[in-house]
């Protein structure tokens, strides 16, 4: 605030000198914002045009699709039907296998993103609010399995799938559980490094607190790590969800001869039959879309920010 | 029966971090004692042991007859209050009260019954409902104290509860500790750096210096007679006034004046110590008067505080507020005897 000189009449003159201010920060904020504000829309037009497009061939009647772009819906809307749902949903869900195959996929990928969650803020908690020696060791070493990526690990895995089978009657390989365990075993990584993070923001006497007045270790985590620690615990399951749910390499393989596909090695086989057929292509790929969004948009509500305000001070 | 005693207790967190070295305290049933010192001197920690949040490296706690050192925290049956208050931002101010009488799995008629009397009494009874963000640091405070009432604990530990509050509150709320402290009839063992408020709260004080126990005793006790300079040093506002001197024939010189002691002492260097209230503007023995020449002069209004040398020791002095000094000025001031102490320049020890 810039200091008013005695001799000029009180209260007009303080606020002119403000407002000057506000003006002149304003000016210079702007074209910074304008480059910003379009760095953002040009980046998310850059981002949504494959989906876009796929949207409107899916919402474009199957014998339109040889004869000209997707685009020309832009100019002629009224190309746009429901007919390949209708078709989907009336026979094609079934018969053609894309119901099998997305129930195949909530199979593994429900799981696998309830697994990760449990485990990682089960870890996380032991590891911040333990008490145990070489703690903060084996959470180097969990951060450092974090650049491990998993195409080294496939043939590992599988020879250990298959040591496992012959001494326990019981191979994975080629078993939902078989994908799951896969995926649980890659997600841990990040998700113990998530919620650890989350976890050290939370003061530790709120723990001693609990300690003192008689909880035991299961129930801090149940009623204070975990409710706290939702926001982090939405987004991993968030992340999970969706890195298993769009996984193709892992399910492929692991999936071996099982009769039952996920939802993207359906998609991917579609593509590779020679009379391709692009409107269940596309239909698909929009389902397997829309339950992604389903589950973001569901748990959106838990990143609540500030839910630790008012714990101290 | 909820006397507390440390005995012989040593605190290390590494072969050469010892935080608590050799703490002796004996803490009696019903007693607020009170464990002063400066910031990083191991008050927290040896609370924190007490608790059972830290372990103990050597010696014993004991609560009552029975030695803690190996039980769980949660069977000790203390309740302490956080100085972060550590409160669940999740839970109603309802259910942080109600959090220990639930892990105890007491009745939730009982647990209403706890949780209602303690917070009408702590004057949150239209806050149940509430979280602890919408409520004001004061607020936040006496739930935290809830927490601690509810459980009717053998002992209550307090680690700086009041450091959080602004002057006013936290004035209000040592009265309103006391009270409580009354009120509950437990024993209380309270943590603060302040030591305004170690004399006006404890029954007794511990003070400790770089995790050694230096003396416990009254505030009173403590006030009167210091057992080394730290603690003269520490207690009481403007600090003692330490001035180098040397005792021949119970007379003992300084730079710029000379006293009598009241009690007989071997031939010495050391450090005279008084209290600025014993040097005043009234000059009961003009043998001992002194020469000040005035640098600082501070009116409280009740009260006048000179700052300024005598000889070449700087000396404060507490004068009538009526008086007209200022600061340059050369006034002469006269010293109370009885009050004086002798400390051995090398171990620190009162000598007198
Ligand atoms: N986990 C730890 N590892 C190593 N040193 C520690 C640890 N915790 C505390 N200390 C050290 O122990 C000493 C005493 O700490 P403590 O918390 O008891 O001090 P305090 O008297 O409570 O101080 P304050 O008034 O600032 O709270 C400090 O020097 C601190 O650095
Ligand atoms: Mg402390």
């Amino acid at each position: 605030m810039s200091v008013v000189s005695p001799a000029t009449k009180p209260g007009s003159p303080a606020t002119k000198p403000v407002n000057l201010e506000r003006r002149s920060l304003l000016s210079a904020i702007r074209p910074s914002r304008a480059i910003l504000n379009i760095v953002l829309v040009v980046s998310a037009v850059f981002w949504l045009v494959p989906t876009i497009g796929l949207a409107i061939i899916s919402l474009r009647p199957e014998s339109l699709f040889q004869q000209s772009g997707w685009w020309t819906a832009l100019t002629a809307p009224s190309q746009l039907t429901l007919s390949n749902y209708q078709t989907l949903f009336a026979q094609g869900l079934v018969a053609r296998g894309v119901l099998d195959s997305l129930i195949t996929s909530l199979e593994i990928t429900v799981p696998a993103t309830l697994l990760v969650t449990i485990i990682s803020s089960l870890t996380a908690y032991s590891l911040v609010f333990g008490r145990w020696p070489g703690r903060s060791v084996v959470f180097l070493v969990i951060v450092g399995l974090l650049v491990v990526p998993i195409q080294v690990a496939l043939i590992p895995v599988v020879q250990e799938y298959r040591v496992f089978g012959d001494l326990s009657g019981f191979n994975p390989f080629g078993t939902i559980p078989g994908v799951v365990i896969f995926h649980v075993a890659f997600g841990l990584p990040f998700g113990i490094f998530l919620m650890y993070n989350f976890y050290s923001g939370i003061p530790k006497e709120m723990l001693e607190a609990g300690r003192i007045d008689g909880a035991g270790e299961w129930q801090l985590f149940r009623r204070v790590a975990l409710p706290l620690g939702l926001p982090a615990a939405a987004s991993l399951m968030i992340f999970q969800f969706i890195w298993v749910w769009n996984d193709l390499l892992v399910a492929l393989i692991f999936l071996g001869n099982n009769k039952h596909a996920t939802l993207t090695i359906f998609l991917f086989e579609q593509t590779r039959t020679l009379a391709a057929n692009y409107w269940i292509i596309s239909t698909g790929a929009m389902i397997s879309i829309f339950i992604p969004l389903i589950v973001f948009f569901s748990f959106q509500r838990y990143f609540v920010r500030g839910v630790l305000a008012g714990a101290v001070k | 029966m909820a006397s507390v005693t440390f005995d012989h207790v040593v605190k290390r967190y590494t072969s050469d971090l010892t935080v608590v070295k050799d703490f002796n305290v004996e803490v009696a049933d019903k007693e607020f004692m009170v464990l002063v010192g400066p910031s990083g001197c191991g008050k927290s920690t040896a609370l924190r042991m007490l608790a059972g949040l830290e372990s103990i490296s050597e010696g014993q706690i004991r609560i009552g007859d029975r030695v803690i050192n190996n039980i769980a925290a949660k069977d000790r049956d203390i309740a302490m209050v956080f100085q972060s208050y550590a409160l669940y931002p999740h839970m109603s101010v309802y259910d942080n009260m109600a959090f220990p009488l639930q892990m105890q799995h007491m009745k939730k008629a009982e647990i209403d019954k706890r949780v209602k009397s303690a917070s009408s009494s702590l004057g949150l009874g239209n806050f149940l409902d509430r979280k602890p963000r919408a409520l004001s640091g004061g607020q936040r405070q006496r739930v935290a104290l809830g927490r601690a009432i509810v459980r009717n604990p053998q002992v209550f530990l307090l680690d700086e509860p009041l450091s959080n509050l602004d002057a006013k509150l936290r004035a209000q709320t040592r009265i309103e500790l006391q009270k409580l402290h009354r009120d509950l009839g437990t024993t209380f063992i309270y943590v603060t750096h302040d030591q305004v408020e170690a004399m006006t709260m404890g029954d007794r004080i511990a003070i400790m210096n770089a995790g050694i126990l230096q003396q416990v005793g009254t505030p009173g006790d403590i006030y009167d007679h210091p057992a080394n300079i730290f603690v003269a040093g520490f207690v009481g506002t403007p600090t003692m006034n330490f001035v180098a001197a040397t005792v021949q024939d119970g007379v003992a010189t300084a730079s710029g004046f000379h006293v009598k002691l009241p009690k007989a002492l071997p031939a010495a260097k050391g450090i005279l110590g008084f209290r600025p209230e014993a040097v005043t503007d009234r000059i009961p023995d003009p043998d001992s008067a002194m020469e000040m020449k005035v640098d600082v002069v501070e009116r409280l209004g009740s009260d006048q505080f000179l700052y300024g040398k005598v000889g070449g020791d700087s000396v404060t002095a507490r004068v009538d507020p009526r008086i007209k000094v200022e600061p340059g000025d050369s006034i002469k001031l006269g010293l109370d005897t009885r009050t004086l102490h002798f400390f051995d320049s090398e171990t620190e020890l009162a000598l007198l």
